[in-house]
């Protein structure tokens, strides 16, 4: 049984190509059903058939037929390479920002809806495996990978749990509303959105209840003040997070006690270096991931074997059998015991002779002469045509 | 055998501190090899401890080296219990230095050897000692944090590209904590007191420089928790109980040999 991928994705494509072979669930549960053994993975940013065949030429041409609207930018991978790709996307190795964690989520999804069998299932419970175990023991999705998610971060700095926080939106700005959403998501209140032309004394006063405040008006001025900051916090400690060019947030507010401002270039420089921080866990991932598929691949190269080393096995217990119904007169008159005694001996016997043999064919299966030495066992050991 | 218990658990606790550095400056090995140092450290301070309390028949740490090893015990011990917690860890960058500092500096004082025999029985020297140095174990843990505490405000503060790739606890937990600890550890150090002065009562015995010191440090921490309950937190806090540890570690140092004599 061969291993077919057939792809492309944000590395090969742009947007323009991607879109035109893009599924949604149902086409790509239809598609994987017309290819046989199959499974689809459309994400927005990849777009992989991964089909076990034992034509791997027809499969690959039945691909590429499915996505030859991206026909230039198509990649086609086979066995060890194709599942190293596999392995390396459910760790987020392969994405736009390393280590993302919502591809690992769409693999175990479009496994779930495909129509695997024995060698797919196991590629993809694997795969699985390999990114859960990258994300356990490296730290490649723990830092923040946008200004958004990094604004939220830096607050979980400031107040920890962020459930009761509150958060004070000034303007409707996408990045303000991406942090709002960011601060949201880990437990924070919004407490009033407010936009540059809010009467000023009401923004003020909720200065006192506000934790949090993210700006992104279009205002020529600033929004907030220091004075008006000192002024109204009450000494509540403060994350300020000013998004818009030119700033709403007076500088001078950093320098107020218990008083912490960012803008714009403060976080992209902190979304840079963790960036940088996931690269490098980058490089352990890599290790890990190629471990995981050489395990596999061995497992796949012992299918080439399997059938040869189960005759072999089958061949030496239908002798064994016989020879002790041709026995059967001399053992028939042992006790129960020593029958029993005979039965196990010779089954030992078989089992130590042929163990060395079926642990050399595995080797040399993951070595790639597993088909070579299968052929061996069978004609040294007249194993029949009936039974390959 | 206690003499080389202590160069291990010294060895040990060094490793942590320098762990504990590399460890602020790029997380993950250095962390991991920092905690290992404070366990196997600690296991041979404890050992060392159990081989000193196995060789005398009274109690063991009466003399001013002693104590100050029971101390540096404590520190380390409510440590890695409590504060060694993977949220918490980067503590271990404050209290490792001066445990093996004051390890070396108990060492200098007379090391493991031992005093002569203190005339107070040693259901009072356990209580006692126990308490006062638990309770400034925890103050010592508190000054701990509130370090933590403005180094990690002082990243905010430089806006460090570099905050989030090496997170350290917020500022509202090492707040929080602070205040935890002072809660627990002033009613320690009161109660360790009161046997104190009941006993120097009960015995006509005069005070001397050490209990006036202790008494001092109560009220500071008094003050420190009265503060804080009365709205004071962050930088002034950290500052307060900064100042704290500083009469802790004086009332530390300067225990007079005779005290317990």
């Amino acid at each position: 049984m061969r291993l077919v991928l057939v792809g492309t994705s944000h590395h090969h494509a742009p947007v323009e190509l991607r879109e035109r072979v893009a599924f949604d669930a149902d086409t790509a549960r239809e598609v994987a059903g017309r290819l046989g053994e199959a499974v689809v993975l459309s994400t927005c940013n990849r777009t992989e058939i991964y089909v076990a065949t034992d034509d791997p030429d027809a499969a690959e041409a039945q691909a590429v037929a499915v996505l030859a609207a991206a026909e230039p930018a198509l990649y086609r991978l086979r066995d060890r390479a194709a599942a190293l790709h596999l392995f390396r996307v459910a760790a987020g190795l392969d994405s736009l920002v390393p280590g993302e964690g919502e591809i690992l989520g769409q693999v175990r999804t479009a496994a779930e809806s495909g129509t695997p069998g024995l060698l797919l299932d196991r590629l993809f419970r694997q795969a699985l495996h390999a990114g859960r175990k990258v994300r356990a023991q490296t730290a490649i999705g723990e830092s923040p990978a946008s200004v958004s998610s990094a604004a939220a971060a830096l607050a979980a700095q400031v107040f920890g749990e962020l459930d009761g926080c509150r958060i004070l939106m000034i303007g409707a700005g996408e990045v303000g509303e991406q942090a709002a959403k960011s601060l949201h998501a880990r437990g924070a209140e919004i407490l009033l959105t407010a936009n540059s032309k809010t009467d000023r004394g009401e923004l003020a006063a909720q200065l006192a209840n506000a934790d949090v405040v993210v700006s992104s008006t279009d205002a020529p001025g600033y929004v907030l003040d220091a004075g008006t900051v000192e002024r109204n916090r009450r000494g509540r400690q403060l994350l300020l997070i000013d998004l818009a060019v030119p700033r709403d947030l007076d500088p001078a507010i950093h320098g107020l006690d218990d008083c912490f401002l960012y803008d714009i270039d403060d976080l992209q420089a902190i979304v840079s270096e963790t960036l940088a921080g996931r690269r490098s866990e980058a490089e352990r991932a890599e290790t890990i991931v190629a471990a995981e598929a050489e395990k596999f691949h061995e497992w796949h190269a012992s299918l080439d074997v399997v059938p040869a080393i189960a005759s072999l096995r089958a061949r030496a217990e239908q002798i064994r059998e016989a020879e002790l119904k041709k026995a059967e007169g001399v053992l028939g008159r042992l006790g129960e015991s020593e029958r029993s005694a005979v039965e196990s001996l010779t089954a030992q016997i078989v089992n130590k002779l042929l163990h060395l043999p079926t642990v050399r064919m595995k080797q040399a299966a993951a070595a790639a002469d597993g088909v070579l030495y299968a052929e061996a066992v069978r004609h040294l050991f007249g194993l029949g045509e009936d039974e390959r | 055998m206690a003499e080389l218990l202590f160069w291990p658990a010294l060895l040990l606790y060094g490793e942590a501190a320098l762990g504990y550095v590399g460890e602020a400056r790029q997380p993950g090995i250095a962390g991991r090899a920092a905690l290992w140092g404070v366990r196997l450290g600690w296991l041979a301070q404890t050992a060392m401890l159990a081989v000193q309390a196995a060789r005398e028949d009274g109690f063991p740490w009466s003399t001013w080296a002693g104590s100050l090893n029971l101390f540096v015990w404590f520190v380390v011990t409510a440590y890695l219990f409590w504060g060694s917690r993977r949220p918490y860890r980067l503590l271990g960058l404050t209290v490792m230095p001066l445990a093996a500092a004051l390890l070396v500096v108990s060492r200098a004082g007379g090391g493991t050897g031992v005093g002569t025999r203190s005339h107070y029985s040693n259901l009072f020297l356990v209580v006692h000692v126990g308490l006062v140095l638990a309770a400034f174990a925890g103050f010592t843990l508190t000054a701990g944090l509130s370090a933590l505490y403005l180094w990690q405000e002082r990243r905010l503060k430089q806006r460090a590209a570099t905050i989030l790739r090496r997170p350290a606890p917020s500022l509202a937990t090492l707040d929080r904590l602070s205040l935890r600890l002072v809660a627990f550890s002033l009613p320690a150090l009161t109660l360790g007191l009161a046997v104190g002065v009941g006993r120097l009562i009960d015995r006509g015995d005069a005070v001397d420089t050490l209990v006036v010191a202790t008494v001092v440090t109560w009220f500071v921490w008094a003050a420190y928790l009265v503060a804080r309950l009365r709205g004071v937190t962050g930088r002034r806090a950290a500052y307060l109980a900064l100042a704290g540890f500083v009469l802790v570690i004086v009332v530390r140092l300067a225990l007079p040999a005779s005290h317990f004599a």
